[in-house]
């Protein structure tokens, strides 16, 4: 990294946590929602994808998803280790919320390089993605808890990331505001982690 | 200074104690003869007129920084309990025993409770935390700061780099080189100074360095900490959005100058 350049590495972390990591974060979960309603409809709105060319949806994959999440991954590992616990000493809930930020997000990248390698992977090597492909999945229970952990961590770190780019952007500067956000963004994160849990729960 | 009052009572410490810097550590407990009104400090003179352990083992006197007195200077600040604070205002009366006593470990300890804080002025220098008013030729008069927002800036001005919002920052450590929140809440404190403002794009830009205003992880902690009560966190948050418009007027501005 070239000297001098760490605030706008930060700047764009920040960014890239929301656009387009939190955005595709959403749509990915909203999809699986559809599992809720059977077999066929989840498998049809999976299919959806396949009307896009081959071509461009690889590199709609690698632009909007695998270099963006792997430069929030790396990058935040990095944030993640530079950081010296005091939770003992300071249990305020900002200060739970700055170490859960780091746990989520290192736990992230072991879940997320596990998912990636179990369903987009397996499809490369000729798997078919699937209602069934999942539900095998999540037969087993342990796989089950790894993928209810892994979603919730998601979640949370999402809302939460949301608060720290409020802030992180000066968007959010007074104690109020900061509040506010606060509040929003947990209720997004319960929200968001109904949608995610119903997903992955409906296929079981 | 005698024990004269004799209440009969006494202050039970234990004192984190290292010799030379970068040297082993080792705890020690003292019990001094309690009188009423103590603070840290005057235990710690106790010790250092009898500088025996609990135990009964002669040992060196501790040795710390202090000055004022008063908690304006910031030089006696040490781990009190756990918390980070300064050692005048801390009043025994206030506190459990054993009183525990530990420097703070952010910064290099010299001795003892002793620590350099050679970082912290380092970085003031860094952003420039003052007003630059000299020239080759009388520059006169500055421009009026408004009352309400003198009134408003003392509050920020209050800062005495007592260094406890380092030490209660979980990103300024010896593996990270974040500048800290002290130094960062200076350069929204000299750029609204109405002459100070003239530089602040130098102190915006130098904030954006590495280790900067961006390396803050919003643990909140240092707003807890400062003794002051000065509000860091909107402090870095009115940084944060400063930056940002600095960032686009580095990069898209038709020049960089102030304003």
């Amino acid at each position: 990294m070239s000297k001098n350049h760490e605030f706008y590495w930060r700047r764009l972390h920040s960014l890239l946590g929301i656009i387009p990591v939190g955005l595709f974060l959403v749509f990915h979960l909203s999809l699986n929602f559809t599992a809720t309603g059977g077999e066929e409809n989840y498998n049809n709105s999976i299919g959806i994808m396949e009307l896009v060319p081959h071509w461009l949806l690889l590199i709609v994959e690698w632009v909007v998803i695998y270099i963006p999440i792997l430069f929030h991954g790396l990058y935040g590992v990095f944030i993640a280790f530079t950081a010296t616990s005091n939770l003992q000493r300071f249990g305020t809930f900002r200060n739970w919320m700055f170490m859960l930020q780091r746990i989520s997000g290192v736990f992230l990248v072991i879940f997320i390089a596990w998912h990636i390698f179990q369903t987009r992977i397996q499809k490369a090597l000729g798997a078919d993605v699937d209602f069934n492909m999942m539900e095998e999945i999540v037969a087993n229970p342990f796989m089950l808890a790894f993928y209810i952990v892994g979603i919730l961590a998601a979640t949370f770190h999402l809302a939460n990331g949301i608060w720290s780019f409020l802030v992180s952007w000066g968007i959010t500067q007074s104690k109020s505001s900061q509040k506010v956000a606060t509040y929003v963004t947990m209720i997004f994160f319960v929200l968001l982690s109904i949608i995610g849990v119903a997903a992955i729960l409906a296929f079981v | 200074m005698t024990t004269a009052v004799g209440t009969g009572k006494t202050v039970k410490m234990e004192i984190l104690r290292q010799d030379t810097e970068g040297g082993q550590t080792r705890w020690e407990k003292f019990e001094v003869p309690y009188r009423p009104g103590m603070n840290v400090i005057s235990a710690l003179m106790a010790i250092q007129q009898n500088p025996v352990t609990a135990d009964g083992q002669k040992t060196t006197p501790v040795t710390w920084d202090m000055n004022c007195l008063e908690e304006v200077c910031g030089a006696c600040s040490m781990v009190i309990n756990g918390r980070p604070r300064q050692s005048c205002s801390t009043l025994i009366d206030q506190l459990e025993q054993p009183v525990r006593l530990e420097p703070m470990k952010t910064f290099p300890v010299v001795r003892d409770l002793q620590v350099d804080r050679s970082r912290m002025f380092n970085a003031l220098k860094k952003v420039k935390a003052w007003v630059p008013i000299d020239g080759s030729y009388d520059l006169g008069e500055g421009p009026r700061m408004p009352e309400r927002k003198r009134q408003w800036a003392y509050e920020l001005s209050k800062c005495m780099t007592c260094g406890v919002c380092m030490e209660a920052c979980p990103n300024v450590s010896e593996k990270a080189s974040f500048i800290g929140p002290a130094p960062l809440s200076q350069v929204r404190l000299f750029n609204t100074h109405p002459t100070g403002a003239m530089i602040k794009d130098e102190r915006l830009n130098a904030i954006m360095g590495d280790g900067g205003l961006a390396n803050c992880g919003n643990s909140q902690n240092c707003v807890a900490a400062c003794p002051k009560g000065i509000p860091l966190t909107t402090s870095i948050a009115a940084l944060n959005r400063a930056t940002t418009v600095q960032m686009f007027r580095n990069f898209f501005g038709s020049d960089h100058m102030v304003d």
